[in-house]
């Protein structure tokens, strides 16, 4: 996995106070971050995300979770850094993401997003060729060592069969792993994902979970998903921010998160939540009546 | 895995070259005069060799006066026509994009009449006059397309029905603007202007508006596949694109300034050809695959080889008389539109 890991020499940019030790650093802190849409700026706005605070390290998973229109995938765009947000900062290796001019943002943050429909048929390999964009100069063509990641990225997933595929021509599940291939072709520090497991069966949801789970530890990516899948989230994540109406009601491990009366509270059906030997929380519905 | 190489873009690029060679020969052949190939290969030679005075001026009339600088004009109108409907393909993400179809053409051609209209009633130099065409088509087609995108709006996403419905409506009011315009011609002007509006390549531009078309395409053409790549990835979303790092505001200004500067020149010179941006990069994507970084040169040539023929037609089928060129391009590109249209809905 040596090819995935990033080299010191590009971190020469980092400011000065982060040299530390890197993998007990925190890498991801989001402070206070809040944000609004409006229709016009003179109106009350229509939604808003208050001021949010969480930090996570090099190959945790944080799961971003809650009812719909919570403001989830607000949260995940300002981490991104393609919203800005109104007040608050986000901070990657100490630097605000928002300002990150757009190819090093490439190159630092991955998104894997629901899927957008390909207008023209294009091969698996193309697509995750996509992934090295950032890393181009204007017309480059790509290199040895582009395809190179490409192919690791590729085997990394457990889509090698897929290369020579047409995206239009596979399966959700297949579709979903060259996606976040060409993520991983990004070398990226934040992975962000953005309801991976929408339209995939449960079968190819824990696949894409333990997946990720792996990848997350063996190249230290920190990883920020939006789920609805609370049990997936559960399972596998070492955070969970659960939110309600653009408010962070709570943040950390998914056993201090996923307490019944407040999962009851925020997504308004009776539920039963048990503790698994693992110490890790199931949530479940209780039998019809 | 199989990417792009410096040396597979150069090869079809030769092959293209050469199809258009062979293209502008037959062009310079055929014609209500009759010129044999041996006669114009060795004239071509003499003109080579700068051995000028051995001409017959006939000849020199008829191939060097009259159809090879039209054959020029096409090969310039086409490719332009070509490498903006390409560019508008991706930006739009709308595979049914052209500057025909978005009334980019129509805007470009209002631009170019009020600036005819104005133009004497301006003291203006004759080099600075017939600037006056081409700035308007510029300005008119750069208004149009900015007009037809906001109109394509939906929620903030660009949406591929409401934004063709909106190019199709802006282009027939642009058009009652331009009757508007024409019903205040006289007789010889009148017929002038009609096939100006079908597209025409008969009337050869000001030698200054000829040089402009050459160099503004060169140039608009090289801002445009500077962002090549960029445009790749814009065929996933703006906000894929984003995401791995192009920016993207600049590419879209970029890009389609560039795009309406191409629509701009090229309708100021021949009339709104029709069918050329949506057709050409179509069959290129199909024989080369949709990586912009071989689809736009490919594009350009293919363009300009489509303009060609079918001018060369337009001025062969009903000789000695002519048809637009325009008329050539809509009876090949309408039903490829209406397949293609069907196809994407099936």
């Amino acid at each position: 996995m040596s090819s995935f890991a990033r080299s010191p020499a590009s971190a020469a940019a980092r400011p000065i106070g982060d040299a530390g030790d890197f993998n007990s650093d925190i890498r991801l802190s989001v402070e206070q971050v809040s944000y609004a849409y409006s229709a016009n700026p003179t109106q009350a706005p229509l939604f808003t995300l208050e001021a949010t605070r969480f930090q996570a390290r090099p190959g945790e998973i944080v799961a971003i979770v809650g009812p719909n229109a919570c403001g989830k995938s607000t949260l995940l765009k300002l981490i991104a850094g393609s919203l800005e947000p109104l007040s608050g900062r986000v901070l990657l290796n100490g630097f605000v993401t928002h300002a990150l001019p757009h190819r090093t943002r490439g190159q630092r943050i991955a998104m894997v997003q629901q899927e957008s429909p390909l207008l023209f048929p294009s091969r698996a390999w193309e697509f995750v060729l996509q992934g090295r964009h950032p890393y181009g100069r204007t017309l480059r063509f790509e290199t040895e060592e582009d395809i190179l990641i490409a192919r690791n990225a590729l085997a990394q997933v457990g889509a090698e069969h897929l290369t020579d595929r047409f995206m239009d021509q596979i399966s959700g599940g297949e579709k979903q792993r060259v996606i976040l291939a060409r993520a991983l072709a990004q070398q990226p520090l934040l992975l962000l994902l953005d309801e991976p497991t929408l339209h995939l069966d449960i079968g190819a949801q824990v696949d894409l979970l333990e997946t990720l789970r792996r990848l997350a530890s063996a190249n230290r990516y920190t990883v920020v998903v939006v789920t609805h899948e609370l049990n997936l989230a559960g399972q596998y994540a070492d955070q969970v921010a659960l939110f309600q109406k653009g408010k962070c009601l709570r943040v950390g491990p998914p056993a201090t998160v996923f307490q019944r009366e407040l999962l009851e509270q925020v997504f308004q059906t009776p539920l039963t939540v048990e503790l698994g030997s693992s110490g890790r929380p199931r949530v479940n519905m209780p039998s019809a009546k | 895995m199989r990417p792009l190489t410096l040396s597979r873009l150069l090869a079809h690029c030769a092959i293209l070259s050469a199809v258009l060679f062979v293209v502008v020969v037959i062009a310079l052949k055929l014609g209500a005069v009759p010129v044999s190939l041996y006669g114009l290969g060795h004239d071509l030679l003499r003109v080579l060799f700068r051995q000028t005075s051995q001409l017959s001026s006939e000849y020199q009339l008829i191939i060097f006066d009259i159809r090879l600088p039209r054959i020029l004009l096409g090969i310039f109108v086409g490719a332009s026509l070509s490498v903006a409907g390409a560019s508008f393909q991706a930006l739009l993400r709308n595979p049914l994009a052209d500057p025909y179809v978005l009334g980019v053409s129509s805007g470009a051609a209002v631009g170019a009449i009020i600036g005819l209209v104005i133009e004497p009633h301006l003291a203006l130099s004759p080099a600075v006059a017939a600037l006056l065409t081409p700035i308007g088509a510029f300005l008119g087609a750069a208004l149009t397309v900015t007009a037809v995108y906001f109109l394509g709006l939906r929620q903030g996403q660009i949406d591929s029905g409401t934004l063709l419905l909106a190019g199709i409506i802006t282009a027939s009011f642009l058009q009652a603007i331009i009757m508007f315009f024409m019903s205040t011609l006289t007789g010889g002007n009148y017929r002038g202007m009609a096939f100006w509006m079908m597209g025409e390549l008969s009337t050869p531009p000001q030698r200054i508006v000829s040089l402009i078309l050459r160099f503004g395409f060169f140039l608009s053409a090289a801002a445009i596949y500077t962002t090549a790549s960029d445009l790749n990835l814009l065929l996933a979303g703006e906000k894929e694109a984003m995401h791995l790092g192009v920016d993207v505001r600049r590419v879209r200004l970029v890009v389609y300034i560039a795009a309406s500067l191409l629509t701009g020149l090229a309708v100021s010179v021949s009339g709104a050809i029709g069918y050329v941006g949506l057709l050409v990069p179509h069959v290129m994507r199909l024989l080369f695959g949709s990586d912009h970084r071989i689809l736009l040169p490919t594009a350009a040539f293919g363009g300009a080889i489509a303009v060609v023929v079918a001018d060369t037609l337009a001025r062969t089928v009903v000789s000695p008389s002519e048809l637009p060129v325009g008329a050539m391009t809509a009876i090949a590109g309408a039903p490829l539109f209406l397949y293609l249209m069907r196809r994407r809905l099936a």
